[in-house]
């Protein structure tokens, strides 16, 4: 694989690595430049690039993805309980068994094309939310989350208040207060835990270009085509299906698992419906089917959450206050609604005036921009360059 | 007996609403060919319009009282509403008794004009779209409408009372002779009658005007009738209109049994395709089946001696119905060929 | 490079050397109805090792219910298609391919989104690795030996100048090069095609024609459904006639000419 990616694909790894490492910095002018947040572009950058593995290639809406999400999350926080703060096999756990339930639902929902496997994957979401917050408590901890504690000193307590970490135990690490999660020793909090995340982002984002490159992905995208010719064609479409599934689920689990890693603790919020919506939206907002779009709509979205729905009537008084009195207070009031609480309301709007004027997402806006850039040097009379409409990069 | 007898009544309200909502998404997907995840939304917009009505009913204004006053004889503050002032204190006592039963007339019509509006709006322009886009389209308007409502209504739920005279409970079982065990409340009677009541008259409605014939003809077969020269988009927009009339009632009606907040419509909507799959694409009938039978089986999977040998099935018993029909009968229980098989 | 050696050798030689020259694909007393309505009745057929098969008959006819059993789309009430040792009815489209029976539809059902390239790679793809292997890691840009193997193909099919287009910017015509190209990539041992030159030009037609002649130089086992009489007379090896889900003549091109009955249900009505 290595040998036959192209000079542009290492280009575009080289660049997109670039990008990442150096956010800390590049988002320092608009005020994104805390670890929080971006732990959050990259984590939730590869919930959306594993999604696109299924939407973008192969066409099949899910909407129910943020189960593999908080299944991730739950094993991860297990595996801290259980095992060790370090956070390699909390991963390693956390993606095998997304990959085991991402099977399982697969396997089912995958029997049926269309709205009916959206609706499926919608029912199993919500079946695992429902099941989470209800007979699985002893597992998830019902409502309160559940989260890493300090070391047991009694098998009487349950293992949701009291964790035995049996390898720390076995190595003798000892624990001071809040147990942390580490990478064998290195603390997994403020920018080593964004480091550790933008490491997977690029691992993951370079498996998934290694996927859309491969015989595999131009299959999924022959599936999305038309499957009904590519079974004329002597291929079993199913088991691609499913294949592309397991991965899509496996890449929501690493972010589960991730999620857990940065904050150890897991409720079933992250399982609901509005979660597997707003992968969907981070995918269409950037571009469903491109290798970049996804991590682009993702951070895109996680930045406008942070800031939007922390502005309020102040600031927007302030930011209007260049208008005369009347206006600023239409406008003061006009976009009231959609700061703050109206966070949603905004998304709303968002996934709408997306899916409407802009179908092919901002990746698709750009090559528009580009497009009609090059088309108006050419008519000026210029040099006719073609390099810029390259197929291969049309289509990355 | 009287137990089943019981568990049978209360999955019929539920039911009630299930089918309704159901009825509405089957006629849209039916003849427009939409999945409509905003229809949720509709159901939930309804039952803002009970909430609605309430609020304007009791809007009041402040007065000095000529009767009451504290105990150091100094007379009180009370609230008066406006309505009273207007119509007098009786009829006024009784409107606001009776406003979620007479919210219907607001729903029907806030109702018909969102759901033309929508339609002409938007929907229309997605009649050629992708199933994909249309329920990412109509998914993200349902984020909006509720979004709107939680910021007029606030978050929390809004309890809404039934009029006095439904307000108590019926001895169900003594009306049909089983006992007297079975208590049963009389609003969700009431419920089950209307939800039956509007069920028979979309029906009859199909079935009897010429209009119900083009939208039946329509749903067995959208080409041969565009071809008949008949003017389907306005038709178009009179069904979802439609739609969005039956969900409205639908939700407003149901306030008294569930105090409606902003997300009920998503979780209603989740429940309600389901029941559709369940039904069948397309299948009117198999949409108002499904609902029933969803709504009394859910009854019974809450049962405690059920809960005792399946605990949780009560959480996800209409998911695995769902699942299971899908599996084994890919068209639903009465659904028929060529509908939304890609 | 010719169109000769594109085709099937293996397939070519086996027939005989299993002793029996012919019958390459049985249909054995296939009966299918519709809501009551005969679309085949008694079907027996045999096509035979390297030969090229034409079915025709009037609209309505059942050419292509025989055809979409033949490929697994439709089940028969009764009856089976046994294609060289092994029963097709009841098996999916996928393991239909994989044993050897490449389809060409008569509306080109290409994959729009790729290029043409990718097109006749898929096929290629499918014949040599099965109907799954997982194999996300395996770059396209490695598969240099399909990759040439296609762009033959294409080039023989006309489509030299497109071999980098999306699929949904070709013309329609071309759309049925792409076609044909995609189901000559797998060298099938027996090549079902549907009207291969219906809407087509005289003069695509005629290039079609020479196209389908040197592959069965070739020694490829082919079935056409055609209206074209030109197109059939000039390939065909044996003519079967359907009409109303009957078989009425079965024969040579000109026994076929010279029948009565044939005459009458289908040529004449066309004044052939």
């Amino acid at each position: 694989m290595l040998r036959t990616l192209s000079r542009s694909d290492w280009l575009l790894m080289a660049i997109f690595t670039a990008i990442v490492v150096t956010l800390p910095w590049t988002m320092q002018p608009i005020g994104a430049a805390y670890p929080d947040l971006l732990q959050k572009f990259a984590i939730y950058g590869i919930f959306a690039i594993g999604f696109n593995i299924l939407f973008g290639l192969t066409g099949y809406l899910s909407f129910g993805h943020a189960a593999f999400l908080g299944v991730g999350s739950y094993a991860a926080v297990w595996s801290f309980k259980l095992l060790t703060m370090n956070v390699l096999p909390a991963l390693a756990f956390s993606v095998l068994i997304a990959g085991v339930f991402a099977f399982l639902i697969g396997y089912v929902s995958l029997r049926r094309s269309g709205i009916y496997f959206s609706i499926l994957t919608l029912a199993f979401a919500q079946m695992s939310y429902n099941l989470a917050y209800s007979v699985l408590t002893p597992i998830t901890n019902g409502e309160t989350g559940l989260q890493t504690r300090a070391i047991r000193q009694s098998a009487e307590i349950s293992l949701r208040d009291g964790d035995i970490r049996i390898i720390d135990q076995a190595l003798g690490i000892q624990e001071f207060g809040v147990p942390i999660t580490n990478l064998f020793g290195m603390k997994m909090s403020g920018y080593p835990g964004f480091y550790f995340c933008a490491v997977m982002l690029i691992v993951c984002f370079f498996v998934a270009l290694c996927i859309s490159r491969s015989n595999f992905g131009m299959m999924l995208k022959a599936i999305k085509s038309n499957q009904n010719r590519l079974n004329y064609t002597g291929i079993h479409t199913r088991p691609y299906l499913i294949a592309a599934f397991v991965i899509s689920g496996m890449y929501a689990g690493l972010a589960g698992s991730l999620l857990a890693i940065t904050d150890p603790i897991a409720g079933a919020e992250r399982m609901q419906w509005t979660a597997s919506g707003e992968v969907v939206l981070m995918t269409i907002l950037g571009g469903v089917g491109t290798l970049v779009g996804p991590v682009l709509g993702a951070g895109l979205i996680k930045y406008a959450e942070q800031k939007v729905s922390s502005w309020n009537e102040g600031i927007l008084n302030s930011a209007f206050s260049f208008l005369p009195d009347g206006a600023q207070a239409f406008f003061v009031e006009l976009f009231s609604f959609f700061v703050g609480e109206g966070w949603h309301l905004t998304l709303g709007f968002m996934f709408m005036v997306i899916v409407i004027f802009l179908p092919g997402g901002l990746m698709e806006g750009f090559r528009r921009i580009g497009r009609a850039f090059n088309r108006a040097r050419r008519s000026e009379g210029g040099r006719t360059t073609v390099a810029a409409n390259t197929p291969a990069q049309e289509r990355g | 007996m009287d137990a089943i007898f019981l568990q049978v009544l209360n999955g019929l309200d539920k039911g009630g609403a299930y089918a309704l909502i159901a009825l509405g998404l089957t006629l849209v997907f039916g003849t427009l060919g939409v999945v409509n995840f905003a229809h949720g939304a509709l159901f939930m917009l309804g039952a803002f319009c009970a909430v609605t009505l309430n609020n304007v009913f009791n809007i009041s204004y402040e007065r000095i009282s000529e009767t009451e006053k504290d105990f150091l004889g100094n007379p009180l503050k009370e609230q008066v509403p406006i309505l009273q002032d207007w119509v007098g204190p009786d009829v006024a006592a009784f409107l606001i008794d009776w406003s979620v039963p007479l919210s219907i007339i607001l729903a029907v019509i806030a109702m018909a004009i969102i759901g033309v509006a929508m339609e002409r709006g938007l929907i229309k322009h997605f009649y050629k779209r992708p199933h994909a886009d249309q329920i990412l389209v109509t998914f993200g308007l349902a984020i909006v409408l509720q979004e709107i409502i939680r910021h007029y209504f606030g978050a929390n739920p809004i309890p809404q009372p039934a009029p006095d005279a439904f307000s108590g409970a019926a001895n169900v079982g003594a009306l049909v002779g089983l006992g007297s065990n079975v208590i049963y409340p009389w609003w969700r009677l009431v419920y089950f009658l209307f939800s039956a009541m509007v069920i028979f008259g979309v029906f009859a409605f199909l079935r009897f005007t010429t209009f119900g014939m083009v939208v039946r003809a329509g749903m067995q077969d959208r080409e041969t009738v565009g071809l008949l020269g008949i003017n389907i988009e306005r038709r178009f927009t009179i069904v979802f209109g439609l739609a969005a009339v039956v969900a409205g009632m639908a939700g407003a009606m149901y306030t008294p049994i569930l105090p409606p907040d902003y997300h009920m419509g998503m979780n209603f909507l989740v429940l309600s395709f389901v029941v559709v799959v369940v039904g069948g694409m397309g299948s009117l009938e198999g949409a108002v089946l499904a609902g029933f039978l969803l709504g009394i089986l859910q009854s019974f999977a809450s049962m405690t001696e059920v809960k005792a040998i399946l605990p949780g099935i009560d959480q996800i018993i209409i998911y695995l119905v769902a699942v299971i029909v899908l599996l084994t009968l890919p068209r639903g229980l009465m659904g028929r060929r060529g509908i939304a098989e890609d | 490079m010719s169109v000769v050696e594109l085709t099937n050798s293996d397939a070519a030689g086996r027939g005989f050397t299993s002793g029996i020259p012919d019958k390459v694909l049985h249909i054995d007393d296939v009966h299918k109805s519709f809501a009551g309505l005969h679309a085949l009745s008694d079907v027996d057929l045999d096509v035979r090792q390297g030969e090229t098969h034409a079915i025709i008959g009037p609209n309505g006819a059942g050419k292509s219910t025989l055809l979409n059993v033949c490929v697994g789309r439709i089940k028969p009430d009764r009856g089976a298609v046994i294609f060289d040792g092994d029963t097709l009815t009841g098996k999916s489209p996928h393991e239909i391919n994989q044993l050897g029976v490449a389809r060409v539809f008569q509306t080109p059902e290409v994959f729009l989104d790729l290029t043409v390239l990718e097109n006749v790679m898929v096929p290629a793809l499918s014949k040599r690795d099965g109907h799954f292997k997982l194999n996300p890691f395996s770059a396209i840009a490695g598969e240099t030996s399909i990759r040439n193997e296609a762009e033959e193909v294409i080039v023989n099919v006309g489509l030299k100048n497109h071999v980098h287009a999306v699929a949904s910017s070709l013309s329609r015509g071309d759309k049925r090069r792409l076609e044909l190209a995609m189901g000559l990539i797998q060298r099938p041992k027996l090549l079902l095609l549907d009207e291969p030159t219906a809407g087509m030009a005289r003069h695509d037609t005629n290039a079609t024609i020479d196209l389908l002649k040197q592959i069965k130089e070739g020694g490829m086992t082919k079935v056409i459904i055609e209206h074209d009489m030109h197109v059939v007379f000039s390939l065909a090896d044996r003519i079967t006639v359907l009409a109303g889900g009957r078989i009425i003549a079965q024969g040579s091109p000109e026994e076929i000419k010279n029948n009565p009955k044939v005459k009458e249900a289908y040529l004449g009505e066309e004044q052939v």
